[in-house]
């Protein structure tokens, strides 16, 4: 029964497609996008659909390499080369790409990009502890308003965006709910499952069915009969973003026999623990608060990001941790020293793994991976 | 209990048979089949201790090519087996460096064998036996005549640590007119930066061994003894760490 739920994620992807070919034959909007940063809310307050785009194939990136560089991190190659060769159904039906300045690489791709698709770029600052930085997300928050009324062309109320807000706050909750689940020993979901269900959902065209499907997998999980308690490694992954096509570490550290048990990441738990509050007048500051609190290495400091780490290894029982950077994220590259000493400091076996969309380092992944697990074994 | 421990690497494959107090050990190029290298190192091993095959009650196996072997009875990685080798060999043993054929790593030990951390160089022959292997052939030596062939005092530093850059660069330096011994002890250093950089960034605890194919070239311990400014320990079955420590477990020693 389980099984079949989750299958019931893995075909959302398909299902929504046609779902939003229709939804875009009577005038509704798409607008695609890439990020965590990316506040769905205002799209959701415009009557729009938010579809995700972020690139987890290896497929499209030696036609994106016919214009970006090599030494690039593939999500971005990912990304831009499904536009480019217009494979992606999701982005050939947006009709506006957000995107932010995440990083470098991004930030310039976004440039090239619009000579394909109208793309809106966000200004994220680079700090989140000074007023500075809060005021001109805020800003950026009213600007993105402002060009998805243009684009859209509607008005949107801050009452459509306190709607918009109650629903992206059951989405998360009924999510971090999930992941939760495997809290428990044994897990009652693999990693591969958990991926499966996180990363199917951002193509959802529809918040609230979505929304109950993620609270019918809970309660069917709860059903279930408890087995004994399992001796397998539990493992936790943090790091770059992870979708399918993208998850051979996941896959990897469960067929040599471990449990991937939480994922750190953005399409993990990295946003769950965060809601947006309701208490205050101006949708749009509150909306900016949630956002910018988000543990992405991209921000300095990032501390919260430790400090999630630290109590997720404890609350779902971790026995070693996976830190996976993608090829040439200097960010998430550099932060790995800062969370392999927390991991060390806890006494367990921190793994720091650099790779990219390829299959050409499964081997040494690996033994890599491997060798650690047999750290934890006694 | 009688246990064996196979070995097979990119280059050679090596075994260990252990029974009781007694040991006997075999080496074989592993050429192009990890498969036949093993069945191969199994029957020199029995020919060898004079045991049956069904005697031995277990086969534990490590290196590259472990995983094409199905007469292992369990694969383990050349990480853990390196450490229960050492622990063996050298227990005050804190910090091992390894270089085989395509890959270099460095482990952190604790008692008994104990892996505590481990760091492995990336998809590249920098820092391997191959490259030294490259560099061999285009000096006309074998790799085997490295060690003896050096001249530290005319070091000749090699500035590229890729293996197809370095090759011009010797032949470059051929060209000039320098001779072999200077550009010889510049590639141990080489090798010796490379792999000392990696063993500083997980942080290098005394005492060390060097472990591994390369470690017989005392050219490259010499340079990895000067780069890491700490004595390091190679003993004289350097090659057989890893089939050690798989028939250690394997024996269940």
């Amino acid at each position: 029964m389980l099984k079949e739920l989750v299958q019931k994620f893995a075909s959302v992807r398909e299902i929504n497609l046609m779902r939003i070919k229709e939804a875009k034959d009577t005038g509704r909007k798409v607008v695609g996008i890439y990020c965590t940063y990316c506040p769905q809310e205002l799209i959701l307050a415009a009557g729009a659909i938010p579809v995700g785009l972020c690139g987890t194939s290896e497929a499209p990136i030696a036609a994106a390499e016919e214009t970006l560089p090599r030494n690039l991190c593939p999500l971005i190659k990912s990304s831009y080369g499904f536009a480019v060769t217009d494979t992606c159904p999701f982005f050939h039906f947006s009709d506006l790409v957000i995107g932010e300045t995440t990083c470098d690489g991004k930030k310039k791709m976004f440039e090239i990009m619009q000579d394909i698709k109208p793309v809106h770029v966000m200004q994220l600052p680079h700090l989140n502890n000074t007023q500075a930085s809060f005021d001109l997300w805020v800003d950026e928050l009213r600007r993105l308003k402002l060009r998805l009324e243009e684009e859209l062309n509607v008005q949107i109320t801050d009452e459509e965006i306190w709607k918009a807000v109650d629903v992206i706050n059951r989405e998360k909750k009924a999510l971090k709910a999930i992941f939760d689940l495997n809290r428990a020993d044994p897990p009652p979901i693999s990693g591969i499952e958990l991926l499966t269900v996180a990363w199917s959902r951002s193509f959802s065209s529809n918040k609230g069915e979505m929304i109950d499907n993620l609270n019918g997998l809970v309660k069917e999980v709860g059903l279930q009969e408890k087995t004994i308690s399992d001796p397998a490694p539990r493992v936790l992954l943090t790091g770059c973003p992870v979708g399918l096509g993208s998850e051979k570490v996941i896959r990897l550290t469960e067929e040599l026999g471990a449990h991937v048990v939480a994922m750190e990441n953005c399409s993990g738990y990295k946003t769950l623990d965060l809601q947006t509050d309701t208490a205050g007048n101006d949708p749009i500051v509150a909306l900016a608060e949630k956002y910018l609190a988000i543990p992405c290495s991209c921000m300095s400091p990032n501390s919260y990001r430790l400090e999630l780490l630290n109590s997720m290894i404890d609350d779902f029982r971790v026995d070693a941790v996976i830190d996976l950077t993608w090829q040439a994220c200097h960010t998430y590259n550099i932060e790995a020293y800062e969370v392999g000493k927390v991991v060390k400091q806890k006494g367990l076996p921190y793994l720091h793994l650099e790779s990219d969309y390829s299959n050409s380092d499964l081997e040494s992944l690996k033994v890599r991976i491997e060798a650690m697990l047999e750290m934890v074994e006694k | 209990m009688i246990g064996i421990g196979i070995d097979i690497g990119s280059v050679a494959t090596k075994g260990i048979i252990i029974n009781g107090d007694k040991q006997c050990r075999a080496m074989v190029p592993t050429g192009w089949s990890p498969r036949d290298a093993g069945q191969a190192i199994i029957d020199q091993l029995l020919d060898l201790s004079g045991i049956e095959r069904q005697e031995v009650e277990h086969i534990f196996v490590t290196g590259y090519g472990r995983v094409a072997f199905e007469q292992a009875d369990k694969t383990i990685t050349e990480i853990k087996c390196h450490a229960r080798g050492i622990a063996e060999l050298y227990p005050e043993v804190r910090t091992i460096i390894d270089i085989g054929g395509q890959d270099s790593k460095v482990i952190r030990v604790g008692e008994e064998g104990r892996v505590l951390d481990f760091a492995m160089n990336d998809k590249c022959a920098a820092g391997t036996g191959r490259f030294l292997q490259v560099m061999a052939t285009a000096l006309g030596l074998d790799v085997s005549e490295l060690g003896q062939s050096e001249e530290p005092a005319r070091n000749l530093s090699i500035s590229s640590m890729c293996t197809v850059f370095a090759e011009s660069e010797i032949i470059g330096l051929l060209a000039r007119g320098n001779d072999k011994g200077g550009i010889i002890a510049g590639l141990h250093q080489s090798v010796g930066k490379r792999v000392a950089a990696m063993a500083r960034r997980m942080g290098i605890k005394e005492q060390v061994a060097f472990t591994g194919g390369v470690a017989i070239n005392l050219g490259v311990k010499r340079a990895l003894e000067e780069e890491i400014g700490c004595m390091v320990i190679v003993s004289e079955a350097c090659q057989y760490t890893g089939a050690l420590g798989a028939a250690l477990l394997a024996s269940q020693l």
